[in-house]
């Protein structure tokens, strides 16, 4: 029979051994996806794909009007919705002390941040590409920004109160008014963690598919018009890949790697940023 | 003269001030305008399918658009069922990366694995579709599958649940991708949380002779069980919302069927699949309403999640 102690060690060794699997569980996956990635993706991935317009079924051509489409409302969405996260991510953190408007801004941050990003894609339906009548790119540049709002908020508001008060103490003791301390001490003092917060947003919105079906939607053939349906990688992807065709499936594959490579990039580089500004202070 | 051009200065910045706090407050009350925004066009928008079906909606299993005939029935069971499942798998997988990341990792590992389980999270949610159903699906299908039939499809109780054809794609695949996907949402808040607890605390216990795991379980877990609950309502709200992953393996059947091998449907799979092919008002209208029912739902289990990790901050900010 065990006594007290050796049952204790048993457990315990047995438990620290089960949270060992675990971390391994999830680094298994990781790697699985990630070589799946490289396996398929890699092979399809050449010149063609860069140069070429998504083609009809059954011929071959590239991804450069998605790659483009992707690029341009990516772009706008972070132009619509960084200042305006960062203002209010400024109120929260510099004005909010008093009254009930920051706390329950707050709180409905939190919420829109993990909130189903299908359903900001049938609001935007809702509000603008019913009333313009068609689906178009800068329906899909909105749907994004109403995702880059809540996560620029949280990291503004986060990096704001990170600044020493003493900071903003001694620029309102040399008599700089409040929107100066503000624009020239805290928010820069905080820039690099800012940055942090809309290259994630960036990253997040990247890779973001279901917003972007009722509202972009997706065309065949190269447009610049933000006013027309506009292609993009995330919808070729899911159509090339619930497609029955070889050549649309090795596309698929071609632009699931570039997504998700460009975006853990994105996501490594903003740890780097914020690291280094980490160490700055 | 000097005084008056002060004075002038002054004002000039004073109204500069009070456009800047303007500007910063009018962003704030944006995002609580956004919210309402989406909470009326989604109302708006389902009123016809409210009109014709009443509370109905929520209980009936129709989806006949030849018919005009729509119920929530499937879609509403299978987002539930999926998350669950996640959540099963998910709960004690997340614990245990969160507990090796606070305790056991060496001080070197601890920065680079938070790292990778982070990544996990950063893979957007189309490629765990794609994976799902053209590498996992297959080999779940063909060797999973028809073990579960063969040992847990027999039993008494459960086996109606177990068996059915492997075909691979299906709830029970949909849940465990889910699961994957989750698994880092809950995993870091679990250790962003295990890292609160006062170092003074874990000490007093081992300096009793607690082992590690008897510290975990009797002192750690304890002091931030609102937190890893918080944590858990967190992932249980990014997966109740989840489309593309869950569309990808989830065979889109509207049908209710007691097996989790047989292919179903979720809230926001039948909305990726039909929305921009629904023809007519009632159709589009009930597409509508579901998402409404999905965004009521995950607005409550996140804001549960909120609350409670607000809460175990407070408490943070009370013992300092």
């Amino acid at each position: 029979m065990f006594t007290l102690y050796a049952r204790r060690r048993l457990i315990n060794a047995l438990s620290l051994g089960i949270s060992v699997l675990a971390m391994l569980f999830g680094l298994f996956w990781l790697g699985w996806i990630l070589v799946t990635l490289l396996d398929h993706g890699l092979p399809a991935l050449n010149s063609a794909v860069f140069t070429r317009m998504t083609p009809p079924p059954g011929s071959s051509g590239g991804l450069l009007n998605a790659i483009f489409g992707s690029l341009m409302m990516t772009l706008i969405a972070t132009l619509i919705g960084t200042p305006i996260g960062i203002l209010a991510g400024t109120y929260l953190a510099e004005f909010g002390q008093r009254g009930w408007l920051a706390p329950v801004t707050r709180f409905i941050n939190d919420v829109l941040l993990s909130a189903p990003s299908i359903v900001i894609g049938m609001f935007i339906y809702e509000i603008y590409v019913i009333r313009v009548g068609h689906f178009s790119g800068w329906g899909g540049a909105l749907a994004l920004s109403v995702l880059v709002i809540p996560v620029v908020i949280r990291t503004t508001e986060n990096m704001l109160r990170l600044v020493p008060n003493t900071l903003r103490e001694a620029a309102a003791a040399l008599g700089a008014p409040q929107w100066k301390i503000i624009s020239f001490v805290t928010l820069r003092a905080s820039r690099a963690g800012i940055l942090t917060g809309i290259l994630l947003a960036v990253a997040r919105i990247s890779g973001e598919t279901a917003p972007l079906l009722f509202t972009a939607l997706n065309n065949q053939f190269w447009s610049s018009n933000m006013n027309q349906p506009m292609a993009n990688l995330p919808v070729v992807i899911f159509q090339f890949a619930m497609s029955p065709y070889d050549d649309w499936h090795n596309l698929a594959w071609a632009g699931a790697l570039l997504i998700t490579f460009g975006v853990l990039t994105l996501n490594i580089v903003a740890r780097v940023v914020f690291r280094q500004s980490a160490t700055a202070h | 003269m000097p005084i008056s051009l002060q004075e002038a200065h002054h004002k000039h910045q004073n109204l500069l001030d009070i456009l800047f706090r303007g500007l910063t407050r009018v962003s704030a009350f944006g995002v609580l305008a956004l919210l309402v925004a989406i909470i009326v066009s989604l109302i708006a928008g389902s009123l016809p399918a409210i009109h014709a079906f009443g509370f109905g909606f929520l209980t009936s299993s129709d989806w006949d658009p030849v018919q005009d005939k729509f119920g929530a029935l499937v879609p509403i069971i299978g987002t539930l069922v999926t998350s669950g499942i996640a959540l099963l798998i998910a709960i004690p997988v997340s614990f245990g990366i969160a507990v090796y990341l606070t305790e056991l990792a060496p001080r070197f590992l601890r920065r680079p694995l938070g790292i990778a389980i982070e990544l996990l999270a950063g893979i957007p949610s189309i490629i765990y579709g794609m994976w799902g159903l053209f590498v996992f699906a297959p080999l779940f299908g063909d060797h999973i599958e028809p073990w579960i039939n063969k040992h847990l499809g027999q039993m008494s109780v459960i086996g109606p649940f177990f068996s059915g054809p492997p075909m691979g794609i299906g709830v029970l695949a949909a849940g465990i991708i889910l699961a994957i996907m989750v698994i880092p949402f809950i995993a870091s808040v679990m250790r962003d949380v295990f890292e609160v607890v006062p170092p003074l605390l874990k000490e007093s216990a081992y300096g009793l002779g607690a082992t590690t795991w008897e510290v975990v379980w009797n002192v750690v877990l304890p002091y931030t069980k609102i937190g890893v609950v918080g944590g858990i309502m967190l992932g249980l709200g990014r997966a109740l919302g989840e489309t593309m992953a869950v569309t990808f393996v989830i065979g889109n059947a509207h049908e209710l069927s007691k097996s989790l091998l047989m292919p179903g449907n979720s809230i926001s799979s039948a909305l990726a699949n039909e929305f921009t092919e629904a023809v007519g008002d009632l159709y589009t209208s009930s597409l509508i309403e579901l998402g409404l029912i999905l965004f009521f739902i995950t607005f409550v289990v996140l804001s549960l999640a909120r609350v409670m990790l607000y809460k175990l901050g407070q408490r943070e900010g009370r013992a300092a």
